[in-house]
């Protein structure tokens, strides 16, 4: 279902909350050319660490890669192009494209590497970054629980951008750790309601 | 005490009660052991938690509930998980009372560098740009010099975190505070003279009248024991 070359957004930080039958999947199949949005490539070995030492990653968009040497050493050899994205202004990035806005201006980066190439905007005094949406192809994500309908519920820090990504790409496919009968996750412990997911898959136990 | 402890014990004093803070990993992290029991806060951990609490014991780890430096944390009762866009906009939105960071650089102005060093450490910014721009308190946890080398400068050679002037530095040797008026040298280490501050920095320092020692979370005041 995910081609070649496709942009993904996957869910987790440093590896918790990450899709990893998804991920183990997409290693598996081979194929790759992939842009990775993502908070960062977790370490060798996990989540979307194995997607980096397949030789997948085309790019990734990321905000630290400080615990994964071989993205760093994949960067600098010219492998893997990087751009590194504050994890505040991440979010927020993946965020507008998930809810119709056509870019968020923020603080964050003003008068630092950051700000290299982006539009400055002035408001009331205060300086901004305009910083633009990133949509991807497909979403990857981790939740705790699902119900049949795809209502999705997320547990302590797994949560991270799991449900912001929910929002942002053509197609989202979730991996819950264990599929519910529909009513069986209350309408307020929903955070992504089943409307924004299109496939589940149920995490390996 | 080592260096670290000292300034772990020194940071501890700046935690007042109902603070929402963030620490950052390694020396910054080491400000919660030092906190009295009378200080009731929320620690943040930016990849989702408010309310961070101890290490668990071994075995009674939850593989997802990490400090956003990757270790196994608790949460205190009272705790709230919470995702990214959440836990940014606390920070951004002026919100997050506090941040404890380490620093490689911080300059006269009071900018700190801490986030990379160009063709040798390229890790990303992490949430530290957040983090920095957007606490309402900036307080850099550093070693005064890295092996020698003087990391308070004139102006930061490594690329900046922030154009934000931070709200304290406290080094081992010295507690130091950005201002209009310049570096203020605000308290000496534990048996630093200010002269050996001043060697070991290399920006100007501003000394106005006599400089206190600093004082230690949990230590009594007076010549070591």
């Amino acid at each position: 279902m995910i081609p070649e070359g496709a942009i993904l957004h996957i869910g987790g930080f440093m590896g918790v909350g990450s899709p990893h039958r998804l991920i183990d999947a997409l290693v598996e199949r081979g194929v790759g050319g992939f842009t990775v949005v993502a908070n960062d490539t977790a370490m060798p070995g996990t989540g979307i660490g194995k997607m980096i030492s397949a030789g997948m990653v085309a790019r990734a968009i990321v905000s630290h890669i400080g615990l994964n040497p071989e993205t760093q050493a994949k960067m600098i050899a010219g492998e893997i192009e990087v751009e590194l994205v504050p994890q505040g202004t991440l979010v927020e990035r993946i965020r507008a494209a998930g809810v119709g806005l056509g870019g968020v201006l923020t603080a964050t980066g003003i008068g630092t590497l950051v700000e290299e190439g982006k539009q400055v905007v002035e408001l009331d005094g205060r300086r901004y970054l305009l910083e633009t949406p990133i949509r991807a192809d497909f979403a990857l994500i981790a939740a705790s629980r699902a119900d049949y309908k795809g209502n999705l519920e997320y547990h302590l820090t797994a949560h991270n951008f799991n449900p912001i990504m929910a929002m942002a790409a053509d197609v989202v496919i979730a991996e819950p750790k264990e599929i519910l009968p529909v009513g069986a996750i209350p309408p307020d412990a929903v955070k992504t309601p089943a409307t924004l997911v299109d496939h589940l898959l149920e995490r390996a136990h | 005490m080592d260096a670290k402890e000292i300034i772990a014990r020194r940071v501890a004093l700046e935690v007042r009660d109902g603070m929402l803070v963030n620490l950052g990993i390694g020396l910054p992290s080491m400000v919660a052991n030092y906190l009295t029991p009378e200080v009731d806060v929320f620690f943040q951990a930016e990849n989702g938690v408010i309310g961070l609490g101890s290490r668990p014991p071994e075995g009674m780890e939850d593989p997802e509930l990490t400090d956003a430096g990757g270790a196994f944390v608790t949460a205190v009762p009272g705790a709230a998980s919470i995702d990214s866009a959440m836990s940014f906009g606390l920070i951004r939105g002026g919100h997050l009372d506090m941040t404890v960071l380490g620093g490689l650089q911080v300059d006269a102005r009071g900018y700190l560098a801490n986030w990379m060093v160009p063709g040798r450490m390229v890790p990303g910014m992490g949430g530290a740009m957040d983090l920095v721009a957007g606490a309402r308190r900036v307080i850099v946890a550093m070693l005064h010099t890295a092996r020698g080398t003087p990391k308070i400068v004139p102006e930061c050679s490594l690329p900046l975190t922030a154009v934000r002037r931070v709200s304290l530095i406290v080094t081992e040797l010295a507690v130091i505070e950005p201002t209009d008026a310049g570096l203020m040298l605000r308290e000496t280490g534990p048996g630093v003279t200010v002269d050996e501050v001043r060697d070991a920095t290399a920006a100007e320092l501003v000394i106005a009248g006599d400089v206190p020692e600093m004082l230690l979370a949990g230590v009594p005041p007076g010549p070591p024991a």
